[in-house]
């Protein structure tokens, strides 16, 4: 599904990805773990094709394409979603006119129908009560208002109503009560749990993946994964800290 | 005094971002051409207009609004050439004047919006909002004076103007000033120039938005607060879909 080979990143000229290889097939959920400063953002930035985030070596397959070579809403209509840590305000653009445009411009650029007025409202719905959001929320604008746990679950239903094949979730556990928590675990495992989809989970701590189980663990450091195993090696994390599993 | 009213020039602070080449080509019979509006009392009445052309346009309007009345002026500003709206308003006791004005284009046109807002009695109340959208060379100004007469107790007045330029080569200026010669008044001014977020404009392409419809989600949210005061009615979305049919012709 996503096959990055040896990933050489800048931001504003400063190297922050330095010989970066990860892949990812299809069914599986991995997670990238990191101390602060270790490039974890940077690489979801550089996968979604944020301005600034300059790539000057290596390539990154998804699905079959050059990812690198598609503009950033070329990527997410090839299928990749992209979960911000911190999701944007937009003053005067309710979710649903936000969300409709997306799903039918995604729809647009692959040729397929878009989705008329009647079976969005229906789709948002159905994705809204899987993260137990309430349906009025959708209609008021995106992220405006909302409380950082309130963000990523709206984050969570947009991802339900894309439908993606990949998702790189950056954070998303951040700012997430123990309830919240639960109830975003649920909507990833509920989403993205199939056979042909796939999810990149970056995070700080362990405690989502209890409720999203992931196959395999990469901890990042200073730009490259410097160790990979199954999710033992989270709690190995957790429990000596990153000094000591990295040393 | 002479017989002929003087042609302005952009050494007179209220044609000081104008179109120089333009003013030279005024008449004094074009700058007399006031359109006058008297509101009676306690009545209510909202003009909407597009303006704007291939050629140079003047509007001038004088609107007196009575003892309790309600002046309401929705404006898009589309010409492809110096297109300037001037509104001088007197409010009587208890009146309110509600402004919302748009200026959007490219090309090298500069499109404006004056007001002079006469508080002259009590409690009188006013609100305008201005949103300026160019790319190009193009130019949008906003010029308001509030004056605030010296028993215009319990005056509520407020002007906010906002631009975003879209490409390097835009600009846009504005000059508030107000006047207050009572004191017990609330008098409130805002202005900012700056881009489209960009922070919101990857979040929309990183949802799958190009380019272009992004701009014009970004744009209409920006210009629609020109015409909050409207309601939701069939008026307010026409004047909204003709400033944002003017983005279409941008190629940005």
């Amino acid at each position: 599904m996503l096959k990055i080979e040896n990933l050489h990143a800048t931001v504003a000229d400063k190297p922050i990805l330095k010989g970066l290889s990860l892949t990812i097939k299809a069914g599986q959920i991995h997670a990238i773990m990191g101390p602060n400063g270790a490039g974890k953002s940077t690489l979801s930035y550089v996968l979604g094709g944020r301005p600034g985030y300059e790539v000057t070596q290596g390539s990154v397959t998804f699905d079959g394409q050059d990812l690198l070579a598609l503009d950033p809403h070329e990527r997410a209509a090839a299928g990749l979603f992209l979960g911000f840590q911190y999701p944007v305000e937009i003053p005067g653009v309710s979710n649903v006119q936000f969300l409709r445009e997306a799903a039918n411009s995604q729809r647009k650029q692959r040729g397929e129908a878009e989705l008329s007025g009647g079976d969005f409202l229906k789709l948002a719905k159905e994705k809204a009560g899987l993260l137990r959001m309430d349906m009025e929320m959708l209609k008021r604008n995106v992220n405006v208002g909302f409380s950082g746990g309130e963000k990523k679950r709206a984050e969570m239903v947009q991802m339900g109503i894309l439908d993606p094949k990949l998702a790189i979730l950056d954070e998303t556990d951040s700012g997430l009560d123990i309830d919240a928590l639960r109830i975003v675990g649920d909507g990833i495992n509920a989403i993205m749990r199939k056979p042909d989809k796939a999810v990149l989970l970056i995070t700080h701590y362990q405690r989502l993946l209890d409720y999203v189980k992931p196959d395999v663990v990469h901890v990042l450091a200073d730009g490259r994964i410097v160790k990979s195993g199954g999710p033992e090696l989270a709690l190995e994390l957790e429990r000596e800290g990153y000094e000591a599993v990295v040393a | 005094m002479s017989a002929l009213a003087a042609i302005p020039t952009t050494h007179d602070e209220d044609w000081r971002y104008a179109d120089a080449a333009v003013l030279a080509t005024l008449t004094p019979d074009k700058l007399a051409n006031w359109k006058t509006v008297d509101i009676a009392p306690g009545k209510t009445q909202r003009h909407t207009m597009v303006v704007g052309s291939a050629a140079p346009e003047l509007h001038r309007i004088r609107i007196q609004v009575a003892e309790g009345a309600r002046a309401e002026m929705f404006v898009v500003n589309n010409g492809a050439a110096y297109t300037r709206v001037e509104v001088e308003v007197r409010l009587a006791k208890g009146a309110h004047f509600e402004f919302g004005g748009v200026t959007i284009g490219g090309g090298d046109a500069t499109r404006e919006f004056v007001t002079r807002v006469d508080h002259a009695e009590p409690e009188a109340t006013s609100s305008q909002i201005i949103r300026s959208v160019h790319w190009g060379q193009a130019i949008g100004n906003f010029l308001g004076r509030i004056e605030v007469a010296r028993d215009a107790q319990k005056t509520d007045a407020e002007q906010n103007f906002r631009a975003i330029l879209l490409e390097k080569g835009a600009s846009a200026n504005t000059k508030p000033e107000l006047e207050i010669f009572a004191d017990d008044v609330k008098c409130a001014h805002g202005a900012a120039i700056g881009q489209l977020d960009q922070q919101a404009a990857f979040y929309m392409a990183a949802r799958g938005l190009p380019p272009e419809v992004a701009r014009k989600l970004l744009v209409q949210a920006f210009v629609a607060d020109a015409f909050t005061a409207m309601g939701e009615d069939g008026e307010s979305a026409r004047l909204l879909d003709t400033a944002l049919a003017t983005l279409g012709e941008a190629a940005l």
